[in-house]
């Protein structure tokens, strides 16, 4: 346990460390030393800079992502059970995901201007398209035993969805899930650094115009913990809404 | 099945022929909201003015150069992230201490967003295209780094200790085990690498602007073009359509031999 404890940190600490070293002297004006940054990052977030910053961020962010799941999940399930349908729509729905997220950032500011409402309808638009095709995959791919077992048990109707359709699916919506999350952080931030009064984006951006370099490096690092935050927490949620399924895999390649 | 179903032709329900009525009713809808004055065409501009915006775009000599910025950023972005990706994933997992040693730090820097990095470059390299490289390596280096490392992982132990009791060297353990377990990994990682080095090359030229697709499409909201800026953003749709196509079509193409394909294609 120590000793995992100790690899996990030693890296970090090292890489740390060497910056904090290397860069202490510098004169450098866009690489200011470490210790400079991490004053500026005590300064520049503090309580209420977080609150107004980075908290309205995070809400556009969080209303943006969860609309979208609920949109891809919900359409995506009506189209995987329906052959037809998910042939007809397959090759518009293949474009849409390939037109890069970023680009809707002006086309829906023609729609909505420059409000919250722009930035959440941005992540929703950038986030839907993974998770819904990643559904039909998921719905796609139930197997056929189960679906046709369950119906000779009378299992129809909304228990068909949420009680053999869902759970089966439910690996493949969470790898369409994990992807979306991190769109949705960079839509949260194009956005904000394309028209806004306030936002993570917006503030990193001002920093690096009027060239206030410590600052800059600070947010970036914020961010970056703001990522890696985000997808700790999606792994945390994840391990336990598929609990059975890690089991399961645990148990088949133990028998494999 | 009702008789009414039974009476279609089966054709009708051929895959090909619904896409393209998908593809068909897409165009329609887009054609009829504007026109119908349920939206507003200075918003949704019709079918028709996006397609012929499009034809004025194909016959300027700016597009095309706009068109070899992006694709040239993308490439290079490609080559060097799958590059450094596959020589680092191979160095770190074939060396267990190495791997654990930097698993902690791979999990902190990969969820880093990307445009994190957007003031940097604009610092570093202006609006030059080093800016966009700088970024599209970012994003594609760590998708193919944790593809490799997970290839690495998957090598059969009993393969491995079959060749080193046959005393393979090191570097023909790395040629003959290691790289033919991996490969398909190492083709996942180029796949999705792939599309988001274009998701980044375009962000970047439209967030900084630097020159390709992605600075037209800027310019030309800022010159509300609206007509033109649909045209180009189809433009790069289809173009991240066609590289999913191409690196599909490759690796089943250049890994037929191997069983994760050969099982795709039977089943």
């Amino acid at each position: 346990m120590i000793r995992r404890i100790a690899y996990a940190l030693a890296l970090p600490l090292l890489l740390f460390g060497g910056w904090w070293v290397l860069s202490a002297g510098s004169e450098s004006f866009y690489a200011p030393p470490l210790s400079e940054i991490l004053t500026a990052f005590g300064n520049t977030w503090t309580l209420s800079a977080l609150r107004s910053d980075v908290l309205p961020s995070l809400l556009r962010l969080l209303s943006g992502y969860l609309l979208a799941a609920v949109i891809g999940i919900g359409l995506g399930l009506a189209i995987g059970v329906n052959r037809r349908l998910r042939f007809t729509v397959e090759p518009v729905l293949e474009l849409f995901r390939a037109v890069p997220p970023p680009v809707l950032v002006p086309v829906i500011m023609l729609f909505a201007g420059i409000g919250d409402g722009m930035k959440v309808i941005v992540i929703v638009f950038g986030c839907v398209w993974p998770v819904l095709l990643n559904t039909v995959e998921g719905v796609r791919a139930v197997d056929g035993v189960v679906l046709e077992t369950a119906r000779s048990y009378g299992v129809t109707g909304p228990a068909r969805i949420t009680r053999v359709i869902l759970p089966s699916a439910g690996p493949q919506i969470a790898a369409g899930l994990r992807q979306a999350l991190s769109i949705a952080i960079i839509l949260m931030v194009i956005s904000e650094m394309f028209a806004a009064s306030n936002g993570l984006g917006f503030t990193i951006v001002q920093f690096q115009r009027s060239f206030a370099i410590p600052e800059m490096w600070s947010g970036i690092i914020l961010l970056g913990l703001l990522g890696f935050a985000l997808s700790l927490l999606f792994r945390l949620a994840e391990r336990r809404a598929l609990r059975w399924y890690e089991g399961l895999r645990a148990a088949q390649r133990r028998a494999g | 099945m009702t008789p009414v179903r039974r009476g279609n032709p089966a054709w009708l329900g051929h895959p090909a022929i619904l896409g393209v009525a998908g593809l068909a009713g897409l165009l329609l809808v887009i054609q009829l909201l504007p026109t119908l004055g349920l939206v507003n065409d200075r918003h949704l501009p019709p079918t028709s003015a996006i397609l012929a915006a499009l034809a004025d775009e194909l016959g300027t000599g700016q597009f095309w150069i706009s068109l070899k910025d992006t694709l040239v950023a993308w490439a290079w972005g490609v080559l060097i992230a799958v590059g450094a990706g596959v020589l680092a994933g191979l160095a770190i997992g074939s060396v267990p201490v190495l791997r654990e040693l930097t698993a902690s730090t791979v999990e902190f820097l990969r969820p880093i967003p990307s445009v994190a990095l957007i003031p940097l470059a604009v610092l570093l390299y202006g609006t030059e295209i080093g800016s966009t490289l700088l970024l599209v390596c970012y994003a594609a280096f760590w998708q193919v780094l944790v593809q490799v490392l997970y290839g690495v992982a998957d090598v059969d132990p009993v393969a491995e200790e079959t060749a080193r009791s046959y005393r393979f060297s090191a570097w023909a353990r790395v040629r003959y085990v290691l790289w033919p377990t991996a490969l398909p990994y190492v083709f996942t990682g180029v796949r999705l690498a792939a599309s988001v080095a274009l998701i980044l090359a375009i962000t970047a030229e439209l967030v900084i602007g630097s020159p390709g697709l992605g600075k037209d499409i800027a310019v030309a909201q800022a010159s509300e073009a609206v007509p033109t800026m649909y045209a180009l953003i189809v433009v790069t749709g289809v173009l991240g359509v066609l590289i999913n196509l191409l690196a599909r079509f490759g690796e089943r193409h250049l890994l037929g031999w191997h069983q994760s394909v050969r099982g795709e294609v039977i089943a």
